[in-house]
């Protein structure tokens, strides 16, 4: 692990890596407003721009990650950057907050894992990435039953048993019915990833996310992917469905593990 | 802002209306941590930076979480 100086010194930024971009489309503006730059090695272009180490050296990193509206903006502009990049050539975007101590050092990378990074951009060259999330919502309390006063402790205890059975039966339902609509999608997808189901406070939903999942869709099979998704969401009585597309194709990275 | 994005709402229902590959909203926040902090290709970086991966994750909704929690509570960023 190389030392890097922390005293206003600056580092090179990586964004992704490109085969086949034209320089002209090169995405214009980096993180903290740098422009972004092309590091040509192997045949493949490195999207960089340079950041100060101030900001992104390894302390302040460190800091600013746990920052939410740091978190944000940074995320944003990587996206931005990468998915620019995305439209013009196959390119593979790489975590972020990956830094180098310079140009060189990024050039040596390309150079050195030349070979994984031709692996990915095979897989994903003229093709993109979509998301699917399904949401259903929450079983309605029922109507038909108990009294406001259990007449006994024994009543009081059956109706919460009931009430229990009724809610593991309508998430087993809304498993099952997720696991379908995957199938269904997966079936025109050239792979696919679950992500974890969303954080209720995070997504800002009251109902179950039933699905997270990420498609990779060749160009052609796009249409009717979401064709697929359209007549699954009208046909699913209870389940709301969210797409959003084209992504990079950040959740296809690794090949099938 | 995050807190727009954080509590959005409402019927986005499949929209499916790809248009040449225009953005169709704004994206959500919790939709880009999820491929921004977990996929894209892993290199060594020439700095320590240990928080990647996993660590990466939690330490990034654990201010996200916050933050919403403090919204909920009627706090005021600065």
């Amino acid at each position: 692990m190389t030392e890097v100086r922390t005293d206003g010194g600056t580092a090179v930024y990586l964004y992704g890596v490109a085969r086949d971009l034209d320089p002209a489309a090169l995405p214009g503006t980096g993180v903290a407003g740098a422009p972004v730059r092309g590091v040509p090695a192997a045949g493949l272009t490195a999207l960089v721009s340079t950041v100060r180490l101030e900001e992104y050296g390894e302390a302040a990193l460190r800091a600013n990650l746990e920052d939410l509206a740091w978190l944000e903006a940074t995320a944003r502009t990587h996206h931005a950057v990468v998915e620019r990049a995305a439209r013009a050539a196959p390119t593979a975007p790489v975590r972020i907050a990956t830094i180098y101590s310079d140009d060189d050092r990024v050039a040596e990378v390309l150079t050195s894992e030349g070979g994984r990074f031709a692996e990915i951009l095979d897989r994903v060259a003229g093709r993109t990435e979509w998301g699917v999330k399904a949401y259903a919502a929450p079983a309605p309390a029922v109507q038909d039953a108990p009294p406001a006063e259990p007449s006994s402790g024994t009543a009081y205890l059956r109706g919460r048993q009931r009430e229990q059975r009724r809610r593991a039966d309508a998430g087993r339902r809304s498993a099952e019915l997720a696991g379908e609509l995957h199938a269904e999608l997966a079936d025109g997808a050239v792979a696919s990833r679950h992500h974890p189901a969303q954080d209720a406070r995070l997504s800002g939903r009251t109902d179950v996310q039933v699905l997270n999942a990420a498609y990779l869709l060749d160009d052609d099979r796009v249409e009717e992917f979401l064709a697929a998704a359209q007549r699954a969401q009208d046909r699913l009585a209870g389940i709301e469905l969210e797409v959003t597309g084209p992504w990079p194709p950040y959740s296809f990275i690794e090949g099938d593990r | 802002m995050a807190a727009l994005l954080l509590h959005r709402r409402g019927p986005v229902t499949a929209a499916l209306d790809t248009g040449g590959g225009r953005p169709l909203e704004r994206i959500a926040l919790v939709d880009l941590l999820d491929r921004l902090l977990a996929g894209g290709v892993v290199i060594a970086g020439d700095l320590v930076i240990s928080v990647s991966g996993v660590d990466l994750v939690r330490v990034s909704l654990r201010a996200l979480i916050t933050t919403v929690l403090d919204e909920a509570s009627g706090e005021e960023a600065p």
